[in-house]
């Protein structure tokens, strides 16, 4: 009885990514990292707030026909660092990871200093270190501290 | 033997003590004026910085070697919209260093990840200006020991990138930093954290007084006008953390004042016959650092 709600809120899918573990509330920051919109032609199922034993509330994303490349996750990384990813190939999980911070994150976030030189129209992608005090620029110096999903690109 | 010189963060202190030991040899006239007899220098300024191009002019011709520019930036291919990427690409090409000025903060460090020769950071936007930090712990290291000794920096800290540089530097070496800037011009908190973290004891100080009796060196930055939204409230913060004469009746006798120039009214002009000031004999030994700066990267 105490299942069935969710079976309904998540059907399997066949092939595709399944993203769980989604801190709650994040679902739609991570379907706009990974520049799905209303108007793109993924199939998804989106479940927020979704009751889980190991950690309260959830958010869960399913997207049909898509895996997911490494830049990827850094950036899901950042902003659900407890997610799991599993990669679901004819209806079994053939792939289960979970995301990491990476300690480099290569044009991931965009940096907030407008003085920057990665600002520009230079064929480069940003470079952040990932260290205990923020996001700290590679190429001027500078430290992302705040409101990190809002920089990422 | 380095490739770049990017950020005085990467080096560490027995690299920045052999450094100023070459350039003191240097200025005691111990070099060879054919040391890079063969080489070509790039200088590279995308914004004008007539000091810092002449020193390294001036220390590239010391040493035999010579020097090609790009013109002023309004007649190269900046303004067609050149990347500075594709720029030293070509450079790179062309000499067997690069000294780069740019605007933008992380330039440097682009610039040396496209050059196929050394790059040579003389100041990317707000950021890195390594040179001008040797130079600065040079005209210290005349003065008295690097060890031991209380250097006060006064003035902008918060855009004022060589008060950061010195200040990164000195992490290296058993000094205490104090500081004293006006309200909305304080040193960064990052900058500030990251400076606790290498192990500096910082004070932070709020009347000039106080400050000036503590120190052995007195660091003193610009204070721009265009950080004030009017010229009164500039006048009167710039009015109390000038530097005068009767300030310095309460320094110690062997105080230096030390300031990157150029100058505009920070130093009253009676400073400048007094035996603290050392600021023209600083702007004297940019030659010999960027001499010792040249020779580590192309001898
Ligand atoms: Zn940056």
């Amino acid at each position: 009885m105490k299942d069935e709600p969710r079976v309904l809120q998540i059907s399997p899918i066949r092939n595709g990514t399944v993203i769980d573990h989604i801190t709650a509330g994040e679902a739609l920051n991570v379907l706009k990292i990974l520049g799905i919109t209303g108007t793109t032609d993924e199939c998804l199922s989106i479940a927020t707030n979704v009751v889980s034993e190991k950690s309260g509330r959830k958010d869960v994303v399913k997207i049909s026909d898509r895996e997911l490349c490494t830049e990827e996750v850094d950036r899901i990384a950042l902003i659900a660092p407890q997610a799991t990813i599993n990669i679901i190939r004819d209806y079994l999980v053939c792939e289960k990871m979970g995301v990491e911070i990476p300690k480099v994150l290569l044009g991931v976030v965009r940096c907030p200093n407008r003085g920057c030189i990665s600002n520009t129209n230079e064929p480069i992608k940003s470079r952040f270190e990932v260290t205990k005090r923020g996001l700290h620029c590679l190429y001027c110096d500078w430290y992302l501290t705040e409101d990190i999903p809002g920089h990422i690109i | 033997m380095r490739q770049h010189i990017i950020s005085i963060k990467e080096f560490e202190k027995k690299e920045i003590d052999a450094l100023l030991d070459r350039a003191e040899t240097i200025d005691q006239g111990n070099y060879d004026p054919k040391a890079l007899e063969d080489k070509i220098l790039g200088v590279l300024f995308f914004e004008p910085s007539t000091r810092t191009r002449m020193s390294f002019e001036a220390a590239m011709a010391r040493l035999g070697g010579a020097s090609i520019d790009m013109g002023g930036v309004e007649v190269s291919s900046v303004v067609k919209g050149e990347t500075l990427a594709d720029t030293i690409r070509v450079v790179s090409g062309y000499a067997d260093a690069i000294v780069l000025r740019h605007p933008k903060e992380g330039a440097a460090q682009l610039a040396s990840e496209f050059a196929s020769v050394p790059v040579l950071n003389a100041g990317d936007g707000a950021g890195q200006h390594p040179s001008q930090t040797l130079i600065d712990l040079y005209t210290i290291r005349q003065a008295m020991p690097l060890e031991g000794i209380d250097v006060g920096l006064l003035g902008d800290l918060r855009y004022g990138r060589t008060a950061h540089s010195l200040a990164y530097a000195l992490t290296q070496y058993d000094v205490t930093i104090h500081t004293l800037a006006p309200e909305g011009l304080e040193m960064p908190p990052n900058v500030v954290e990251e400076l606790r973290e290498r192990g500096v004891e910082i004070v932070v100080h709020d009347e000039i007084g106080e400050f000036t009796r503590a120190l052995d060196v007195m660091y003193v930055t610009r204070i721009q006008r265009e950080r004030f939204p009017d010229s009164a409230s500039y006048y009167a913060v710039a009015s109390s953390y000038r530097v005068t004469p009767e300030l310095l009746t309460q320094a110690k006798e062997q105080m230096i004042v030390l300031h990157p120039l150029p100058r505009v009214d920070e130093i009253d002009s009676r400073v400048d016959a007094l035996p603290h000031a050392k600021y023209f004999q600083q702007a004297r030994n940019g030659v010999p650092i960027r001499m010792a700066l040249l020779l580590e990267v192309m001898g």
